[in-house]
């Protein structure tokens, strides 16, 4: 809920900065950070096919949840998947599609999900 | 500034203010057309992304979702179709979404509006269409007809169908012929027919072991995983499988169990199962959406999935002319849906659309009713080209087929029935 809230405040920002342009935040572009949470969210649903919408996997899945995991563990595991050392029959092939940023996102948007 | 200030900061910049978004994109109305794998998803993705400020109509005739994916298995006999169902209620229970138990037979892109069979007409802001696929029936000599008597069937989307193809192999003596022919790709499900092969193969191999299962495919090679559906033939199916390219159907006569081809001799089989050549669905073609690859296919700006044939019309899912690569699958058509939702909700507040958005596609084959391969691919937008391109590097098939794989594709539907429509 923290994210959606946080979500929904900076959709309004570009509307906000358009209006009251005082308000606006030095070398801040107001498009561009209104914008962002969006598409992180947007980035995070392509991993919900398997692992649940925002990261909340089904009851007895065998493909594990991903809210509310620790960033960092989610970075160092996507690591480990695309350099091989951890086995997978997909992940691996998944994984490489995502670049450093991306999964940094990635990580950070689940970890901020309720489990 | 960090991230973590700048997120509170932001945050509490719009505290008094946050009357100002509802108003902006407060009470517009998206209608979604087609309650298939891309419908469902785009309807609950845009409620969820405009944190349900947006008011979605959903418009499909069904009550509970079929699903396509895994349908396969309830002609090969390990599932039923009560199985892969699930209702659409709880997108109405659990997203406020309306959902309009109707069809859409028109739309008025100038007036913004759709017309339903039941008489009543929406308007919309923005429209979605995920209507799915339309079989060429006359692209096949004598289809139309063995097609409207039942005689031959497709169940290229899940229900009644299904079943009745089921039932025909059922009904087939033990040393018959079920044949199987295949349009020239692009069509819906590229490793579906091979899956089906398979699938009628497990069947036979239990129950009818002097029966075959005839290939008959207007390609050059199998579309989709090749290697792995040729050794499953091989080594699971070996005698009851028998694969033939280059075959495309020009003739059905259902009576005498006939089929022609353009080049080959006739072959003959007690149940046919002809797949035509494939389109848009009617409600896409006929409001003018259709305009590549001869009308067959809906063009569309891939950033945000909107028409290049009319504005605020979004076309997702099987409908599309896909980018290079990219599959017309139910997870595709999934994925479509968050771009196109992500795309909406950022146009109805006033920014600009994701520059950079991505997909991911994984499709399952069930070679038995446990052991499954797959191939999985990763798809980004790449903005000076304005097209759809695999990342390098990323994605590929099995090394084998396995139970391991067997229980993530069972793990894959269940999670994504629930990701559109729970």
């Amino acid at each position: 809920m923290r994210t959606c809230s946080i979500l929904l405040a900076l959709l309004t920002m570009q509307l906000t900065f358009s209006l009251s342009p005082a308000l606006a935040i030095d070398s801040i572009e107001p498009q561009s950070l209104s914008a962002q949470p969006l598409y992180v969210q947007s980035l995070a649903a392509t991993c919900a096919n398997c692992h649940g919408t925002d990261g909340h996997a089904m009851n007895g899945a065998t493909v594990p949840g991903l809210a509310g995991r620790n960033a960092d563990e989610l970075v160092t595991q996507m690591k480990a998947f695309r350099s091989g050392e951890r086995n997978a029959t997909i992940m691996h092939q998944i994984a490489k599609g995502f670049s450093d940023a991306q999964t940094r996102q990635l990580a950070e948007y689940f970890a901020a999900q309720k489990r | 500034m960090d991230r973590r200030s700048f997120l509170q900061a932001s945050a509490a910049l719009t505290l008094g203010v946050s009357s100002l978004n509802a108003s902006a994109m407060g009470g517009a109305k998206v209608v979604v057309i087609g309650g298939g794998y891309g419908g469902a998803t785009a309807a609950k993705y845009i409620r969820l992304f405009s944190k349900q400020r947006i008011e979605v109509t959903l418009v499909e005739p069904e009550q509970s979702f079929v699903s396509c994916p895994l349908s396969n298995l309830v002609v090969g006999g390990s599932r039923t179709l009560a199985d892969l169902s699930r209702p659409y209620s709880s997108l109405t229970k659990h997203h406020g979404i309306t959902h309009a138990r109707d069809t859409a037979v028109a739309v008025d892109p100038v007036a913004r509006t759709v017309k339903l069979a039941g008489g009543n007409v929406l308007s919309y802001d923005k429209l979605v269409m995920s209507p799915g696929i339309d079989m060429n029936f006359a692209s096949i000599e004598g289809l139309p007809a063995a097609q409207q008597q039942g005689k031959i069937l497709q169940a290229w989307k899940a229900g009644p169908e299904t079943n009745a193809l089921r039932k025909q192999l059922e009904s087939m003596p033990d040393g018959g012929v079920y044949a199987l022919t295949i349009p020239e790709a692009p069509f819906r499900c590229p490793p579906g027919p091979y899956e089906r092969a398979c699938q009628v193969a497990f069947y036979f191999k239990q129950h009818k072991p002097k029966s075959k299962v005839l290939v008959f495919d207007a390609n050059q090679d199998v579309v989709s995983k090749p290697a792995l559906f040729k050794k499953a033939w091989a080594d699971r199916y070996p005698g009851i499988v028998e694969y033939h390219n280059q075959h495309k159907t020009v003739a059905v006569a259902a009576a005498e169990g006939l089929i022609k081809f353009d080049v080959h001799d006739a072959a003959k089989a007690d149940v046919i199962n002809a797949l035509p050549a494939m389109r848009a669905n009617k409600i896409a073609t006929q409001t003018g959406l259709a305009n590549m690859a001869d009308g067959r296919w809906c063009g569309v700006n891939y950033q945000t999935f909107e028409s290049t044939a009319a504005k605020d019309i979004f076309v997702i899912g099987d409908a599309i002319q896909v980018a290079q690569l990219m599959p017309k699958s139910g997870h595709m058509a999934n994925n479509h849906a968050k771009v196109v939702a992500a795309a909406i909700v950022a146009q109805l507040s006033g920014i600009e659309p994701n520059p950079q958005p991505m997909l991911t596609n994984t499709c399952y084959s069930f070679i038995d009713d446990r052991n499954v391969v797959h191939v999985a691919s990763v798809h980004e937008y790449l903005a000076n080209e304005r097209t759809y391109k695999v990342v390098p590097g990323a994605g590929g098939l099995s090394a084998e087929a396995s139970e391991l794989e067997g229980s993530y594709a069972n793990n894959w539907a269940r999670t994504i029935w629930a990701d559109m429509l729970e």
